[in-house]
């Protein structure tokens, strides 16, 4: 039921390399590239940052295990050229098309700034009550599956599925992923942080008062 | 609501293979080669290309977050409105932007350690730590940092006291975490830009610890 991408918990992936602190922001030319012709072309405007996400999840199993970081960026970037016409597959092969005047629809170097600057908040007015307070106990729902959509984009990871957490805070009304990365609407609704204890989520916890947060929107849980 | 599929976006493809797939190989290729078609078709900007590398080369990054921290320590009234509305104090000190429109301060304490993740993609606040080293994206990192947080801060030299719990906040929303690490001793007196110098990446995600002056 789980993506891919759904990793947290997982057995198997080895040591975790650190860098010094001064090394390079981008370590390859390319790198550098990769996430500026991304952003560039996220500010035309066709698609947000949850149908962004779900693309880089549906690059295909075998590629996303394979691919490092920047490569699944451009391997989603360009399903998302074609699947919003922007691009077509013939362009994809003969990457050869006529110069063509930039659109006024392009971010021109001095829009960088205020565009970088100015963010994309997630944050929204609501009409679904607050349904739950700091302190209240909930439990995620299971499978950790979107209901609008088989097989959709959801940020409820699969290791949190099914467990008992507390209320921690209310992070106000967000943009609802499952619904926003499909294009059936924003769907705001109530986002809280909710704490659970290492030992509901994993057989051997480290420590008996280590604990986990995650954000999770209101569908996502029910009263315990 | 029956389940359905969205048309207009990627998704599972059965009926051909991804358009990606038409690209280049070579990840530097299929990155000039994409490049080159949005350039052509008057879709990307190339001087715009440039003007965001060198934003997260040289402008956006930890001293943003260093000076938080920072003032942090130094300023109790300061620390207060942190966690009335650190999104706020951020829009004054101009550290708001893109992936840092909602800032949440953790900070650590004696008996809590505070670790930030993202399992799902590689969440981070871009507006205060700049762009994420490597491992932070990587599959180790995503798949361990929340079952097995001590092995993993192990491996960056960290060990806790036995007494100090640790408490992994993994970023499945826009909320982005900055962690506030313990002041370190002998730091009474220094100035924030002093402070601000001991204040390292690692420590604002809460796999380091600030350094110990000297």
């Amino acid at each position: 039921m789980s993506r891919v991408h759904d990793m947290g918990g997982r057995f198997g992936d080895g040591p975790v390399i650190p860098e010094p602190e001064d090394a390079p922001v981008f370590h390859k030319d390319w790198h550098a590239r990769a996430l500026a012709v991304t952003l560039a072309a996220g500010a035309l405007g066709k698609w947000n940052i949850d149908t962004s996400r779900h693309a880089r999840e549906c690059v295909g199993n075998t590629d996303y295990a394979r691919f490092s970081y920047y490569e699944k960026w451009i391997a989603a970037l360009a399903d998302l050229l074609v699947a919003t016409d922007l691009v077509s597959r013939d362009d994809l092969s003969a990457s050869d098309p006529e110069q063509q005047a930039l659109s006024d629809k392009a971010m021109t170097a001095d829009k960088v700034a205020a565009v970088l600057g100015k963010g994309g908040p997630a944050d929204r007015d609501s009409d679904i009550p607050i349904r739950f307070a700091a302190g209240d106990t909930v439990v995620t729902r299971r499978p950790a599956d979107n209901r609008l959509v088989d097989g959709g984009h959801t940020r409820l990871p699969a290791y949190a599925a099914g467990a008992r957490g507390r209320i921690l805070m209310l992070h106000g009304s967000h943009v609802l992923p499952d619904s926003n990365a499909h294009g059936l609407g924003e769907a705001p609704e109530p986002l809280y942080a909710v704490v659970f204890p290492a030992a509901e989520l994993w057989a051997a916890p480290e420590h008996p008062d280590d604990e986990v947060v995650l954000d999770l929107w209101q569908s996502y849980l029910e009263p315990a | 609501m029956a389940p359905r599929q969205d048309r207009h976006m990627p998704h599972d493809h059965s009926d051909h293979e991804h358009a990606h797939a038409l690209l280049p190989s070579d990840p530097a290729l299929r990155v000039k080669a994409l490049e080159t078609i949005l350039t052509r078709k008057g879709l990307v900007d190339p001087a715009a290309l440039d003007e965001i590398i060198d934003t997260y080369e040289n402008r956006v990054g930890p001293k943003n977050g260093a000076d938080v921290v920072a003032r942090a320590w130094s300023d109790e009234g300061f620390r207060a409105a942190l966690a009335v509305d650190a999104t706020e104090v951020m829009r004054e000190l101009g550290y708001y932007g893109r992936q840092g429109e909602h800032i949440v301060c953790t900070e650590c304490t004696p008996s809590v350690h505070h670790m930030v993740v993202c399992t799902l993609c590689s969440c981070y606040p871009w507006s205060l730590l700049g762009i994420p080293p490597g491992w932070y994206k990587s599959d180790a990192y995503r798949s361990r940092a929340v079952r097995e947080p001590r092995k993993v801060l192990a491996e960056f030299g960290v060990a806790l006291p036995p007494e100090t719990a640790v408490r992994v906040w993994d970023s499945t929303a826009e909320i982005r975490y900055l962690v506030i690490p313990l002041r370190p001793a002998g730091t009474e007196g220094m100035s924030v830009e002093e402070l601000a110098k001991l204040v390292t990446r690692d420590s604002m995600i809460g796999t380091g610890l600030a350094r110990v002056p000297g």
